[in-house]
């Protein structure tokens, strides 16, 4: 069997100031070429495990291996930065460019790409997702669902070769969701996706894991979205 | 969205010129106007405001609406100045005495002062904000202050709507503005919680662009492009602000009437 893309091997976390933690003796590995995805009541930790897995957060105990490899300082988690893409909750938090191009443009351009190529990127990544001629498209002024996908094109510009949703299907209409879940279908890549919508998990993922405090169960469902 | 940018938008000859040589005309063009003693500057800053409003052909309606905003902050120093300001009375009521020299002051502070926002809407308006900030750049100004530029503006729409969240939650349990403790304590509540969730937001901002593998430098996409009639604007408008200073020189003796 291959290395798994990610291990967390006996996680601590609490949150400063909270009476309880959220991960303990937590753990938990995600395989090559896997679609799952992360259930679980509010506040069970799934975020908390994305926000891990990018070091946004750091674990008062345990380790996390990446790639194969273990990481720990900031340093080891820019380079991880570079493989794994994080879709926030909120695309407002996401896009932060005045417009579109630039945005998406943003994370090739960090990753050391010329201005020339990262624009080639940029449209390119952006008519793979339907969204061609929004490239001067002020970014405040697109809609919810248009702000959904030109995130998602902002993180896949970059080329990831793993991708974490955070309840990407929050707010969005009946058509956005359609294309999402095409989008993710088209994916060759791993994912994990943070859902409250089975009905969206059933069409994205074959595998659903419920979060819990020491560890994360694959629930497997069968056709039709029902758990057994 | 309240938040528009009307001017900006246009085929003039002031909309299609170089950002970048409009604020630095526009910026010379305040300084000089701004330190200007003598009505002939004031007056010539003007004259040369309304060319560059000309050259801009903004909607006048609108043009005039802004400068009475302006004109209405002016209107106080006509209340003030002319009272306060030491000379020769021409005008008493009662205690109160205006004096030749602060009504000459206050007029010259009307005419540069409408002088300068003319033709900062000419110039710098009928560019968008996005673009000014990439033009500030282009000429050497501190990252920070262009990303505090972009930022700010970025995020102020943000914060309009959640200030509007709001001000909409707290309406809609009945609360109505009154000159009373409640009122201020919930104006107080609803200033805090602003400002909670842009420190929030703005971690949050912090955390995307760390995941997109930003580490502190800004890489732009654009760049503008200085073509003949660029060079030639600047070089008029800089010919036209040596003509306005040495309008100042011309006259030495009536530095000291107004100072």
């Amino acid at each position: 069997m291959s290395e798994p893309l990610i291990e967390l091997i006996n996680i601590n976390f609490a949150y400063p100031g909270a009476p309880r933690p959220v991960f303990q003796d937590f753990n938990f590995e995600l395989l090559p070429g896997k679609h799952l995805g992360l259930i679980g009541p509010n506040g069970c930790g799934k975020t908390t495990m994305l926000h891990l897995i990018m070091g946004l957060l750091r674990p008062q105990g345990g380790h996390i291996v990446i790639f194969g490899e273990e990481v720990k300082q900031e340093k080891d988690f820019i380079k991880v930065r570079q493989k794994v893409g994080l879709l926030f909750q909120n695309a407002d938090d996401q896009l932060f460019c005045p417009t579109v191009i630039e945005d998406v443009a943003f994370g090739p351009l960090n990753q050391g790409k010329s201005p020339a190529e990262a624009v080639s990127i940029a449209r390119e990544t952006m008519a793979r997702l339907g969204l061609a001629g929004f490239e001067d498209r002020v970014t405040y002024k697109l809609s919810g669902g248009e702000k959904k996908l030109v995130s998602l094109a902002t993180v896949l510009a970059m080329e990831p070769q793993l991708l974490l949703l955070d309840e990407p299907t929050t707010g969005l209409d009946e058509a956005t969701r359609h294309r999402l879940v095409h989008i993710l279908q088209d994916l060759d890549i791993a994912y994990m996706i943070v859902s409250h919508e089975q009905d969206f998990l059933n069409h994205t993922v074959k595998e659903c894991c419920h979060v819990h405090k020491h560890c994360c169960h694959p629930t497997t469902m069968a056709p039709g979205g029902k758990e057994v | 969205m309240s938040i528009q940018e009307p001017f900006s938008e246009g085929a003039s000859l002031a909309h299609v010129l170089d950002p970048r040589g409009k604020i630095v005309v526009a910026a010379l063009f305040s300084i000089l106007v701004a330190v200007a003693r003598t009505y002939e500057v004031a007056l010539g800053g003007l004259v040369l405001s309304l060319v560059f409003l000309a050259l801009a052909r903004l909607p006048l309606g609108k043009v005039v609406v802004r400068l009475l905003a302006v004109n209405s902050f002016i209107f106080f120093l006509w209340i003030v100045l002319p009272f306060t300001y030491p000379g020769e009375a021409v005008w008493r009521w009662g205690p109160l005495v205006a004096t030749r020299e602060g009504l000459i002051f206050a007029g010259l502070i009307t005419l540069k002062s409408n002088a300068i926002i003319i033709a900062l809407m000419a110039l710098i308006a009928t560019a968008p904000i996005v673009t000014l900030g990439q033009a500030l750049h282009q000429l050497r100004l501190p990252d920070k202050l262009c990303h505090l530029l972009l930022f700010t503006y970025r995020y102020l729409y943000v914060f309009e709507d959640e200030y509007r969240l709001l001000v909409q939650a707290m309406k809609i349990r009945g609360f109505k503005p009154r000159t009373n403790l409640h009122t201020y304590r919930s104006y107080a509540y609803l200033a805090a919680m602003l400002l909670v969730r842009s420190l929030d937001r703005a971690e949050r901002v912090f955390q995307a662009m760390r995941c997109r593998g930003f580490h502190g430098t800004f890489y732009s996409l654009k760049s503008f492009s200085w073509q003949r009639r660029d060079g030639i604007f600047l070089a008029a408008s800089l010919l036209a602000l040596v003509a306005l200073l040495s309008l100042s020189w011309l006259h030495p003796m009536l530095l000291v009437r107004t100072s």
